[in-house]
């Protein structure tokens, strides 16, 4: 019974550090500028719209909005693709040469964006790539190529060899294995590594902040960065720009959950 | 063998761009590391150690370095001790435990850019919740300025990388609960054991192979953290949240020091080494079977 008590206690009470955070945002974002600083915390006393219209009026926030979608939409479609090719290719070529690529891109495992950030950011300036979303979505794809591997060899090495071998005594050749066996026996594992990377590439902060120079080119956290430089501390205005980019991924999350879920656990299990 | 022809189409595209985005930079930060250049002018001098060695001797490096423990060791406690905790009471599929889950769940979607950016609020030392939620329940002499105070900052941020990932932790050790077979705690019960006897001795030597992922995981996490203290404190107040990456970043990318920042970069690259191998190890030693 005690520990029954201590358990809703405790769930609540996280539940209520993650959820008061979260309102808190809603209730500045609708705050007029007198009130919040009457009232920085609590209800609005009457919800206002003035800092939402402000920053649509101000700021380019549907351009922002876009781009974020075609970096995000680019990248974790090219990521399948180019990562589930070496995967098939890693578990259809067995032996030694197979064990060879595998490692070549789990090593890459071990060094994060926060490790070789200067030479990428000076090979992509030598090639005239910066400020430009198809130079980001090429650096994504890389960065993001030993993860992605590792997790789509790790689960395409759990299908059933025989359906792959009855497919080619039946004369399909690779590429019809890959897309018509391999890729749809991998769907849900797919869906599922699809939202994990979504979630990296759509929050992203460090090759778009050192990418990105230009304002028509930022995505929203590189702009809701740049917000602070010219909103400082005008709180209501910032936590507009953050209710404003969040809202999107939250009724994503709400929508597809479980995919994101699944995510989580097949990401982490890379280790 | 004709077979395995057209496989080589299958690792082309991504592995030309793997090497030449990833690879050769990485290699290339190595050769930088050895060089006194700037970024920015065409030629660069080949200065051997001399990086390296600065490097030992550079103060805020080691403060860096220690402020990376120090981050890392908060996180590490923090979050997989209330992630298993919240995690014993969500182990059951009930509607309730997984919109639980769900809601934990929701702070590691969000940008750490916007994590940020509601914590600075949350700990502002005039109009943040904490202070006034403090001051309300009459702790006044607790509230101060968080991110303002050299002692505190560093852990005030590690709170929020917690906040922002506990939920993804809760998942893990959730699943690691539910591959525990229920007969085995049943007849544990029934053996008149009392509530942390079956934790002891059956619950948590089965829950270990997940306690050492969430530990191993959270670990490498936190220790190549930067978007949350970028965003929050940029390193300061006089340097008491500069860790390696930012270290290197401001080196970089302020002071135009490429060469030193890539050496900066080698050793943290290194020392990331260290803690997978020390993990790795740590990680295949401790196995429980019934």
């Amino acid at each position: 019974m005690l520990n029954r008590l201590a358990g809703i206690l405790l769930l609540t009470g996280f539940a209520c550090i993650v959820i008061l955070p979260l309102l808190l945002v809603v209730f500045t974002a609708f705050k007029t500028t007198p009130e919040f600083y009457r009232n920085p915390i609590g209800l609005p006393a009457a919800w206002s719209l003035e800092h939402l219209v402000a920053l649509f009026k101000e700021q380019p926030m549907w351009r922002y909005f876009g781009n974020s979608l075609i970096v995000t939409a680019a990248t974790v479609l090219l990521e399948l693709l180019l990562a589930g090719m070496i995967a098939y290719g890693i578990i259809r070529l067995g032996g030694r040469g197979s064990r060879l690529l595998f490692a070549l891109f789990a090593a890459g495992l071990m060094v994060p964006s926060q490790v070789n950030m200067i030479p990428i950011y000076q090979f992509v300036r030598s090639l005239g790539l910066m400020n430009s979303l198809s130079g980001l979505v090429v650096v994504s794809v890389s960065v993001l190529l030993p993860l992605s591997v590792f997790m789509l060899s790790g689960f395409m090495r759990t299908l059933p060899k025989e359906i792959l071998e009855a497919g080619e005594i039946d004369g399909a050749g690779e590429w019809r294995l890959m897309l018509q066996i391999a890729l749809p026996l991998s769907a849900p594992y797919l869906a599922a590594v699809s939202a994990f990377l979504f979630i990296i590439v759509w929050n992203d902060m460090l090759f778009p902040m050192l990418m990105l120079t230009g304002k028509e080119n930022m995505t929203l956290p590189i702009a809701l960065l740049q917000f602070r430089g010219e909103y400082v501390t005008d709180y209501p205005m910032l936590l507009t720009g953050v209710m404003v980019a969040s809202l999107p991924v939250i009724i994503l999350f709400v929508l597809l959950q479980r995919y994101f879920i699944a995510g989580t656990l097949a990401g982490a299990l890379k280790g | 063998m004709r077979r395995r022809r057209p496989l080589i189409l299958f690792f082309l595209p991504g592995l030309v761009l793997y090497l030449a985005v990833f690879v050769y930079p990485t290699l290339s930060g190595l050769y930088y590391s050895f060089t006194d250049w700037d970024g920015l002018s065409p030629s660069h001098r080949f200065v051997g150690l001399d990086n390296y060695l600065r490097l030992a001797e550079h103060i805020v490096f080691q403060k860096a370095l220690v402020n990376n423990l120090k981050f890392m060791a908060a996180v590490v406690f923090c979050q997989t001790i209330l992630s298993l905790v919240l995690a014993l009471y969500l182990q059951r599929s009930t509607h309730v435990n997984a919109a639980l889950r769900s809601l934990y769940f929701i702070p590691a979607i969000l940008s750490s850019v916007s994590v940020g950016f509601i914590w600075t609020f949350i700990y502002d030392p005039s109009f943040g919740m904490l202070n006034n939620l403090l001051e309300s329940a009459g702790l006044s002499s607790w509230s101060r300025n968080w991110l303002g105070d050299a002692g505190i900052a560093i852990y005030a941020v590690a709170g929020v990388q917690a906040w922002a990932h506990i939920g993804q932790m809760v998942i893990l050790f959730v699943a690691g609960l539910q591959a525990i077979p229920a007969d085995l705690l049943e007849s544990a019960k029934l053996d008149g054991g009392t509530r942390w006897q079956v934790f002891r001795h059956v619950t948590w030597p089965l829950l270990a192979p997940a306690a050492a992922l969430v530990v191993s995981y959270t670990t490498i996490q936190s220790f190549k953290a930067f978007d949350l203290v970028f965003t929050m404190t940029g390193g300061g107040p006089n340097y008491s949240t500069e860790i390696l990456s930012t270290f290197i970043y401001g080196t970089a990318f302020s002071s135009f020091k490429f060469g030193f920042a890539a050496a900066a970069s080698c050793v943290f690259l290194l020392l990331i080494a260290v803690i997978t191998f020390l993990q790795f190890k740590a990680l295949r030693t401790e196995r429980v079977t019934y």
